[in-house]
C-alpha cells in the first residue's frame, strides 16, 4: 500500500522528464527569437526570456501542487472546474481586453490571463467524467447530445471572442471519442467531406463530383459485390451524361460543364432510385443518399467559399491550399516563416545567429511562431529533434492512456494527447505552409504563461491519475 | 492513433527537409530579407583653374525618401508647404515608391536645398516613413566656363547597364570635364550592408562590416583655365555667337575655352535642371551647343598661313618667291585687296593675297608628278598640323573636321580628273575643308612653337591628396617642320598686326602681337570673323583663335577681342584707351542678328 500512496515512485518519470526537456528547450529558443544586445543575460527580467522563467518556474510549482492533490480531487471537481472557466470565458467577452483582434484576455495587472487555454482541460475533465458515467452509451442520441453540449458551449463562446484558433483545438476530440467506439464512419465521413472540399477549391466542383461518383460505385460494388450491376451502374452515368452534352449541344444552351455534370447526375440518380426499388434493395439508398449528398456538398462549399467568405478567409485558405501566393499579403507570416526555417538549411545558423527571427521578418516568433527559430538556428537537425521529441512524448502518453484501468483516467488521456497533438501538427504545420495560419501555440514551447501553465496542467494531471491508476478499478 | 502521429510526423520531417536540405532559394530570400544596402554618396571632386581659384564645389543637398510601409496618416500640406511642391507631386511620388517597393526606401522629392531641409529636419519626426539622404550639387562660384566644366546629371538606364558601377540615382558627368574625368571625380561610393529587421530598422552592420567599402572622396582637378581670361572672355563675347579658344602654347594648356552664347552652368544643377535644360536647348541660338570644339568652319584665310608653311617646307617658296597679282581681276582666284605686285611671302600675308597662295598651292601640286601626289603630300602636311583629327585629350564632344581624301575626289570627279585647279578654294581656305575653333588655336599654338603642338587640353594635374598632385603628360606632336620654316610666316603675321588696317584696335605698345585675319563666307547671313594670334612673338605664352560668327571681317571683332584677351593674359589687365574704346566697343556690340552691315 505504501508505494501505492508514494506518488513520486508512481510518477512517470519519462513523461516528466521530457516535459522538462520541451520547456528547457522552448525557454533556450525564446531567448534566441526575442534576444536582445542590450539585455543579454537569459534571467534580466524585463525580456520576455526571463519572464518565462518565471512562468516555467510558476508551473513547475504549479507541477508539484497538482501532483501532491488527491486524484480523486480532480474526478469530484471535474464538472465545477468545468462551470468555472465557463464562467470564465463569459466574463472574459464581457470583461476582456482585446489582442490582435480577439477579445480573448483577462488583463490582471501586467498578467494576462486567457481563459480559453484552461478550458481544454477543464473540458477534458468534464468529458472524462461524462463518458465514464454509467448512463452513456456513446451512440445513444442522448449520451451524443450531451457530449455535443458539453464541448459546443464553451467553443461557441471561444468563437465569440474571436479567437477561431483556440475553438477549432475542440474538434480534437472526435479522435477521443474514436477511441471510445464511435464508430470510424465518422472520422471517414470528415475525412471524405476534407477531401473533396480541398478538391473543390483546389481543382474545380466538375472533378470533386467525378470523384464522388466514382467512390459511390466503389461503395456500391462493395456493399453488392456484383461488378456487372457496377458497371452498369456507370454506364449508366456515363450514358445520362452524353445525352445531357448531346442535348446541350442539340438544343444549343451552352450550360457549363458543372451544370451539365449535376443534370446528368440528377438524372442517373433517378434511374439508379427506380432500379432500387424494383430490386427491393433499400439498403442501396444509403449510396443514393450519400451520392446526393456529397453533389450538394461540394457545390455549397463553392458557393459558400465564393460567396459567403470574407476576402480575408478565401485567403487564408488559399494560400493553404496553394491555390494563391502573395508573398506580402496573406501569405506574409507563412513566407517569411517559411524563409527563415529553409535558410537554417541542415545544421543550422546556431544558436543566436538567426538573422530572420530575430529581426522580426517572423511575425509572433517567440510565441505561434517559435517553431522558426528552432529552424533557422537548429537547422534540420533541430527540426527533427523537436519533432520527434513530441512524437515521443504523444507514444508515450498513448501507452500511459492504454494502461489505464478507469474510463475516466483514459477518456482525460486521451484528451491530453489529441489536444497536443492538435496543437503540435497544426501549430508546426502553419510555419512551413502545411496548414493555415491559426494562432495557437506550441505546448511548451511558445512565450505565454497561459499556455504553458494550462498545458502543464493538462499534462499533470493525467501524469497524476496515471501514478494512481493502481487505486482506481472503474468509474 | 499512434499511426496517425507518427505519419503527421513523418510528413513534417519530410518537408522539412526538402524546405531546409534540398531547395536553397530561402536561403537567398533570407539574405535579401535582411541587408539592407546602404550607399554614401562621396562628394565628388573639386576642380580649380590653373592660379588655384576654385571653379567648382559643392553644396550639400538632401533627397527626401520614403519607405511606403512605415507611412502614417500625416498632413500633406504641411509637409507639401515645408517642402515647397505641389501635392499631387507628393502623391504621386509615394505612389512611385509603393511600386517600387513598399519594403525598401525610393526618392520622392529630390535636391531639397540646405534651408528647407534645415526646417524639415526639425519637422522630420512628424513624418514616420520619411528619411533624408545626403547628396552634393555643384556649385559654381564664378558662373564661368559652363562648356568646358560641362555638368552633372542622373544615370540613365543605358549607362548603368553599361557600368556596373551605377545604380539608379546615382550622378554622373554628362558634358565637359565632369564626363572626361567621371572616374577622377566621383570617387567612390561607399556601401554599407546593414542587417534590418521588417521594418527596414537597422539592427546593427553585416558581418562586422567585413563587406562594407568605404566611400572615397571625388579627386580635384587643376584644370588649365585661368578664371579671369575665361570671364573676360566671356564678357567680350556677349551677345554674340562664337567662340574664343586660347593656349599655352609651350603645353598645350587651354586657358580659355568658350562657345558663345554661353550660359550659366548653375542652371543646370539641381532640381530646376530638367526645366533649364529643356529651355536651354529650345533656345534657337543654340548655347548648349560648344562651338570651340563641336563646329567646324571653313578656316578662311586664316589657312594661309598654313599653306605658306608647306610651301616653304617643300621648297616651292622662299624668301625670294615672289607672284604676281592683277588684283581683282587674277586668275583663277581674284585678290580682295589693293596691293603692290609682284608679292612675296611676308607681304602676301599681311595683304591676305589670294594669288599668291594658289600659285603657291598649285606650286605644290607641281613639284609631284600627278595632282593626286601632290595633294596627298599637302595633305599629310595638315595632318601633322592637327586637322581633320581630333587633338584635344580630354576633351568630350570633340569635332575632328574635315581634311577631304584623294578618294573624295576620285568619286566626285573622277579618277585622274582633277588637280590643283579643280580644288583651288583651298588654296585660300575654302572648299571641302573643316577646321574647328579649337584646331585653328592649336595651328596658332604650333606657329608659336615653330614646329610642334602638345595635345591640347584643360586638366594639368589629378590631385592625390592634399599636397601631392598627380601631373598628367600629354603627347606632343611635331610637324616635321624646321623652325626656320616658320620665321617667315611669323614675320608676316607680325606685319598683319602691325601694317594692316588690323594695327587701328589690334596693335599693342607693349607687345609683339603676330596675327593672321579671316573672313569666313557664309550663306546664311553675313560672313563669320576670325582671327588667329600668338603672343609675345619672342616668347610666345598665349595662342588663340577668335571666331565671332557674322562678324563680317575678321579685322572687325575677331582680331580686336582676341588683342584684349592677349593684353589682358599677359598684362593683367586691360587699360586706358583700350579699355574705354575697344573693350567698350567689342563688349557691346550685339552680332545675335545674322546679318550684320559690311
Amino acid at each position: 500500500m505504501a508505494r501505492r500512496n508514494n506518488i513520486w515512485a508512481n510518477l512517470d518519470w519519462l513523461t516528466a522528464f521530457m516535459y522538462l526537456l520541451l520547456i528547457i528547450l522552448g525557454w533556450v529558443n525564446i531567448y534566441a527569437a526575442v534576444y536582445n544586445e542590450e539585455h543579454s543575460s537569459i534571467l534580466d527580467m524585463s525580456q520576455r526570456y526571463g519572464k518565462q522563467l518565471l512562468w516555467i518556474i510558476a508551473a513547475l510549482v504549479l507541477a508539484f501542487v497538482l501532483l501532491i492533490l488527491d486524484s480523486n480531487f480532480y474526478v469530484s471537481f471535474a464538472y465545477v472546474f468545468y462551470v468555472f472557466t465557463f464562467f470564465l470565458l463569459v466574463g472574459v467577452l464581457l470583461f476582456g481586453v482585446e489582442v490582435n483582434g480577439a477579445k480573448s484576455w483577462f488583463q490582471i495587472g501586467s498578467v494576462g490571463i486567457q481563459p480559453a487555454e484552461f478550458t481544454k482541460f477543464t473540458t477534458a475533465l468534464a468529458l472524462a467524467k461524462y463518458l465514464s458515467s454509467y448512463n452513456f452509451k456513446i451512440h445513444r442520441f442522448k449520451s451524443l447530445l450531451v457530449i455535443g453540449i458539453i464541448l459546443g458551449m464553451p467553443v461557441m463562446f471561444i468563437f465569440l471572442q474571436n479567437d477561431t484558433g483556440s475553438a477549432l483545438v475542440f474538434t480534437v476530440f472526435v479522435l477521443v471519442f474514436y477511441r471510445e467506439g464511435l464508430t470510424g464512419m465518422v472520422l471517414f465521413t470528415g475525412f471524405l467531406l476534407a477531401v473533396i472540399f480541398i478538391v473543390t477549391l483546389v481543382y474545380t466542383p466538375v472533378m470533386a463530383i467525378v470523384l464522388v461518383a466514382l467512390i459511390s460505385l466503389i461503395a456500391h460494388y462493395f456493399m453488392r459485390q456484383q461488378i456487372i450491376e457496377t458497371m452498369k451502374a456507370l454506364a449508366v452515368f456515363v450514358l445520362s451524361f452524353s445525352l445531357v452534352l448531346l442535348g446541350n449541344f442539340l438544343l444549343k444552351y451552352e450550360r457549363t460543364v458543372v451544370e451539365l455534370i449535376l443534370y446528368s447526375s440528377l438524372f442517373s440518380v433517378f434511374v439508379f432510385v427506380i432500379y432500387t426499388i424494383r430490386n427491393r434493395i433499400y439498403k442501396q439508398f444509403w449510396v443514393v443518399g450519400a451520392f446526393l449528398f456529397l453533389v450538394m456538398f461540394t457545390f455549397s462549399v463553392d458557393y459558400v467559399f465564393n460567396n459567403v467568405l470574407g476576402r480575408y478567409q478565401q485567403a487564408r485558405i488559399n494560400e493553404v491550399l496553394g491555390i494563391e501566393s502573395n508573398p506580402l499579403g496573406y501569405g506574409y507570416h507563412v513566407n517569411q516563416s517559411k524563409i527563415a526555417i529553409g535558410s537554417g538549411g541542415f545544421s543550422g545558423k546556431g544558436f543566436l545567429n538567426g538573422t530572420q527571427t530575430k529581426f522580426d521578418f517572423v511575425p509572433e516568433q517567440s510565441t505561434d511562431f517559435i517553431f522558426c527559430t528552432v529552424g533557422e538556428e537548429w537547422g534540420f537537425i533541430g527540426t527533427t529533434t523537436v519533432i520527434l521529441l513530441f512524437l515521443a512524448l504523444l507514444l508515450r502518453l498513448i501507452l500511459l492512456a492504454e494502461r489505464q484501468r478507469s474510463v475516466f483516467s483514459r477518456v482525460y488521456g486521451y484528451s491530453v494527447i489529441c489536444i497536443l497533438f492538435f496543437h503540435v501538427a497544426v501549430n508546426i504545420g502553419m510555419t512551413i505552409g502545411l496548414a493555415p495560419v491559426i494562432g495557437i501555440p506550441l505546448p511548451f514551447f511558445s512565450y505565454g504563461g497561459s499556455s504553458l501553465w494550462s498545458f502543464t496542467i493538462l499534462l499533470f494531471i493525467f501524469l497524476r491519475l496515471d501514478a494512481s491508476r493502481a487505486e482506481k478499478l472503474s468509474y | 492513433m499512434g499511426a496517425i502521429f507518427i505519419l503527421v510526423a513523418l510528413i513534417f520531417i519530410v518537408k522539412l527537409f526538402r524546405l531546409q536540405v534540398i531547395d536553397s532559394s530561402y536561403k537567398q530570400y533570407a539574405t535579401k530579407n535582411v541587408l539592407r544596402r546602404v550607399v554614401t554618396y562621396p562628394a565628388r571632386g573639386l576642380m580649380y583653374d590653373r592660379n588655384g581659384k576654385l571653379l567648382v564645389y559643392n553644396k550639400a543637398a538632401y533627397d527626401l525618401l520614403v519607405t511606403p510601409r512605415e507611412l502614417e496618416v500625416f498632413d500633406t500640406t504641411a509637409l507639401c508647404a515645408m517642402l515647397d511642391i505641389e501635392k499631387e507631386e507628393l502623391i504621386k511620388g509615394i505612389n512611385r515608391a509603393k511600386k517600387y517597393s513598399r519594403y525598401k526606401s525610393s526618392v520622392v522629392v529630390k535636391q531639397i536645398a540646405q534651408e528647407t531641409y534645415a526646417v524639415l529636419q526639425e519637422k522630420l519626426y512628424k513624418y514616420p516613413g520619411f528619411y533624408v539622404q545626403t547628396r552634393t550639387l555643384r556649385e559654381y562660384p564664378y558662373n564661368t566656363a559652363a562648356h568646358a566644366l560641362g555638368y552633372v546629371g542622373e544615370v540613365n538606364q543605358s549607362m548603368i547597364n553599361s557600368d556596373p558601377y551605377y545604380s539608379q540615382g546615382d550622378y554622373i558627368g554628362i558634358l565637359g570635364l565632369e564626363k572626361a574625368y567621371e572616374k577622377e571625380l566621383r570617387g567612390r561610393k561607399g556601401i554599407n550592408f546593414f542587417l534590418v529587421d521588417v521594418h527596414n530598422r537597422i539592427k546593427g552592420p553585416y558581418r562586422e562590416g567585413r563587406n562594407d567599402t568605404l566611400a572615397l572622396i571625388g579627386s580635384n582637378i587643376t584644370t588649365t583655365l585661368d578664371a579671369d581670361l575665361q570671364a573676360y572672355a566671356e564678357y567680350l563675347m556677349q551677345n554674340k555667337k562664337g567662340s574664343v579658344v586660347a593656349i599655352e602654347p609651350a603645353t598645350g594648356e587651354v586657358l580659355a575655352f568658350l562657345s558663345a552664347p554661353t550660359y550659366n552652368p548653375s542652371l543646370l544643377v539641381g532640381r530646376a535642371r530638367g526645366d533649364n535644360y529643356q529651355k536651354l536647348a529650345n533656345d534657337t541660338l543654340q548655347p548648349i551647343f560648344n562651338r570651340a570644339i563641336g563646329a567646324s568652319y571653313m578656316p578662311g584665310s586664316t589657312f594661309k598661313l598654313v599653306n605658306a608653311l608647306i610651301g616653304l617646307h617643300e621648297g616651292v617658296l622662299n624668301e625670294y618667291t615672289k607672284h604676281a597679282c592683277s588684283g581683282t581681276v587674277s586668275r583663277p582666284i581674284r585678290c580682295t585687296h589693293e596691293h603692290i605686285s609682284p608679292i612675296g611671302v611676308r607681304n602676301a600675308i599681311r595683304e591676305s593675297c589670294n594669288p599668291f597662295f594658289w600659285n603657291t598651292f598649285s606650286s605644290i601640286f607641281q613639284k609631284y608628278p600627278t595632282a593626286r601626289e601632290g595633294f596627298n603630300v599637302w595633305k599629310d602636311h595638315l595632318q601633322h598640323f592637327g586637322l581633320g583629327q581630333r587633338i584635344g585629350v580630354g576633351v568630350v564632344g570633340e569635332n575632328g573636321g574635315n581634311v577631304p581624301k584623294d578618294s573624295y575626289y576620285d568619286h566626285y570627279y573622277g579618277k585622274g580628273r582633277w588637280n590643283a585647279m579643280t580644288v583651288r578654294s583651298m588654296a585660300i581656305g575654302q572648299g571641302e575643308l573643316l577646321i574647328t575653333p579649337f584646331q585653328l588655336a592649336n595651328l596658332a599654338a604650333i606657329i608659336a612653337n615653330k614646329g610642334y603642338y602638345v595635345a591640347p587640353h584643360l586638366v594639368r594635374s589629378i590631385w592625390i591628396n592634399e599636397n601631392n598632385q598627380q601631373v598628367i603628360d600629354y603627347p606632343k606632336n611635331e610637324t616635321g617642320f624646321s623652325s626656320e620654316t616658320f620665321d617667315m610666316v611669323i614675320d608676316g603675321m607680325q606685319a598683319v598686326v602691325e601694317e594692316s588696317n588690323v594695327r587701328y584696335n589690334t596693335k599693342l605698345d607693349t607687345i609683339t602681337i603676330c596675327g593672321k585675319t579671316g573672313t569666313v563666307q557664309n550663306p546664311h547671313g553675313s560672313d563669320h570673323s576670325v582671327f588667329i594670334a600668338f603672343a609675345p612673338k619672342e616668347n610666345p605664352q598665349i595662342a588663340l583663335s577668335v571666331y565671332v560668327e557674322h562678324g563680317v571681317w575678321g579685322s572687325r571683332y575677331a582680331a580686336p577681342i582676341a588683342s584684349l584677351l592677349i593684353e589682358k593674359y599677359l598684362k593683367g589687365e586691360v587699360t586706358g584707351w583700350r579699355k574705354d574704346i575697344v573693350e567698350e566697343k567689342m563688349a557691346n556690340a550685339n552680332l545675335l542678328n545674322p546679318i550684320q552691315p559690311d
